[in-house]
């Protein structure tokens, strides 16, 4: 049986800086010029006053750990070699959240706000460097 | 602002939930139009008096004008065609828009069917391996899942129904406990319930803790079953609803509401967007939580049932566990929740579990649930949860 392949992103037209950020080890983040939030996802519109004035900028990319789970069954067949996966929902220190997986950690020692920081993993083969996260 | 309470659930129809089909398989068009007769000939009404249908987008039949497609094959002429598009919430959403077509006088009579039996594979298919996409996760280019939670394993519902109860856990902390004995009451509710799959197998909490562990601090026993079922109800307007067969379960309340897809961008992943829908169904309804006979709430995780409790407003946001462990929740004890076994024991058959908790809470106002039936059963909460945490549809029955 051959090894199914795993789910990669494919970069849109508004979110391509993002991903060209991570594999340059740098954490991009929309800001709207308009009511001056931070924006996670990239989107064409604020989702806060849904202005299109959106500039990228540069961030930390540290945060806190909001919630988490290890999923002791694979989510989709695709992560069966990830399994148990540290599935987590990190919180930069700008606001937003994202979605990501734990690393470099003992199941043991994750706590809910814990600070963490980013793990930029390039994806063999491919263009593509995913954001993971370590404690910080 | 809402509903006069003029429409009513007239009739119901249910196929028992089974692990492995029994019967010859039918397309999902040919079960609407059997669950349609079915749930008419429940209330008495005949097939040439419908004149609203509602379906869900899950006609496998269609992907686009999935209504026009159902009245042709019912042979029924519709002024109310409806696709709501809620997941588990779907029934809940059904319902409160046929009633609001009925209120508005677009029509009298309105079907809501949802079949959930897998139907015959077509002859020329293509013998691709199944399990291949990631359920109700978007994998279309430009689907922000598919670019930002995908990738990372974030898919299907397990993880994120637990990534909320952690959350929850590190709040308001956890007792895992409480959340056994949801899965416990329920089973005893099943027990009583011959159509439950879980008939007649009775569990305890220490079965329900030492179940494994799939995603932390979600335990198998916690977590829904899919089965193979279907359901759908009538309803009819004032006039039409006095002369069916039963007791007509009146819409009197509803709310919805819709915040995000992907919980990782609630603005606060343990306040769920049950709390507005119930306010609205409990304000139209002008009905207080004291008032209530019995629930049905949206039970594809102990988590959610918990979340349900405390953002419906049953009771303080924290409290949910102590509420639990202080009430009986079976049908014999003083807050009876999920008579038929919910979709935790009676099962879970796709978007037609949501409809279960309809069904049953009709079934109970119309006093006929058998062994299950509730002694005073006159007003009902039913709750419809959709994606994770992410659609909540609300309604409030009461009986005639």
């Amino acid at each position: 049986m051959t090894m199914m392949e795993k789910p990669l992103p494919v970069p849109t037209p508004t979110s391509r800086p993002f991903w060209e950020g991570l594999r340059q080890r740098k954490v991009l983040l929309q800001r709207c010029l308009d009511c001056e939030v931070y924006v996670h996802y990239p989107r064409s519109n604020c989702p806060n006053c849904l202005g299109a004035n959106l500039e990228w900028r540069e961030v930390s990319g540290l945060g806190t750990l909001y919630t988490y789970t290890i999923a002791r069954r694979p989510t989709a067949p695709q992560f069966q070699d990830e399994t148990p996966q540290k599935i987590a929902v990190v919180e930069l220190d700008e606001g937003p959240r994202l979605t990501t997986t734990l690393v470099n950690v003992d199941e043991a020692a994750i706590k809910v706000g814990m600070r963490v920081r980013p793990v930029f993993e390039d994806v063999q083969g491919t263009e593509v460097t995913l954001l993971r996260y370590e404690p910080a | 602002m809402g509903l006069r309470g003029e429409a009513a659930i007239v009739g119901i129809a249910e196929l028992k939930p089974e692990r492995r089909p029994q019967g010859p398989f039918k397309l999902p068009i040919e079960q609407w139009a059997d669950l349609a007769k079915r749930a008419l000939d429940d209330a008495g009404i005949s097939p040439r008096e419908v004149n609203g249908i509602c379906s869900s987008s899950s006609i496998r039949e269609a992907s686009m004008f999935v209504p026009a497609t159902i009245s042709e094959y019912l042979g029924t002429k519709v002024n109310f065609a409806e696709v709501v598009d809620l997941g588990g919430a779907t029934a809940a959403g059904m319902v409160w828009r046929a009633a609001a077509a009925i209120e508005l006088g677009v029509c009298d009579v309105v079907v809501c069917a949802l079949p959930s039996m897998p139907g015959p594979q077509p002859p020329q298919a293509d013998g691709r391996p199944r399990g291949m996409g990631f359920g109700a996760s978007s994998a279309n280019f430009g689907s922000p899942q598919a670019e930002f939670d995908i990738p990372y394993g974030n898919v299907a519902q397990n993880c994120s129904y637990a990534m909320i109860a952690q959350r929850y856990a590190a709040v308001y902390g956890y007792d895992p406990w409480a959340m056994a004995k949801i899965c416990v009451d329920q089973r005893t509710n099943a027990c009583a319930n011959p159509a439950a799959i879980f008939y007649g197998q009775p569990i305890t909490a220490d079965d329900v803790l030492a179940s494994p562990m799939i995603a932390d601090p979600l335990h198998m026993l916690e977590i829904v079953m899919p089965v193979s079922g279907g359901a759908a109800v009538v309803l009819a307007g004032k006039e039409r609803a006095r002369r069916a067969k039963h007791r007509p379960v009146w819409v009197r309340g509803f709310g919805e509401h819709l915040e995000i897809k992907t919980p990782t961008y609630a603005e606060d992943i343990v306040k769920t967007p049950v709390g507005p829908a119930a306010e609205m169904a409990f304000a139209m309804a002008g009905a207080r939580r004291s008032d209530i006979d019995l629930v049905s709430l949206y039970d594809c995780y102990t988590i959610t049932v918990l979340l349900t409790l405390e953002d419906a407003g049953f009771c303080a946001k924290g409290e949910g566990a102590k509420f639990i462990k202080e009430h009986d929740l079976t049908y014999k004890g003083d807050f009876p929740c999920n008579t038929h076994g919910g979709q935790l024991s009676f099962g879970q058959a796709g978007l037609a579990g949501g409809m279960s908790h309809v069904t049953e809470a009709t079934r109970q106002l119309q006093q006929r649930a058998g062994e299950n039936q509730v002694p005073k059963a006159d007003l009902a909460f039913v709750s419809g949860t959709g994606g994770v945490m992410s659609e909540q549809a609300a309604l409030l029955l009461q009986g005639d």
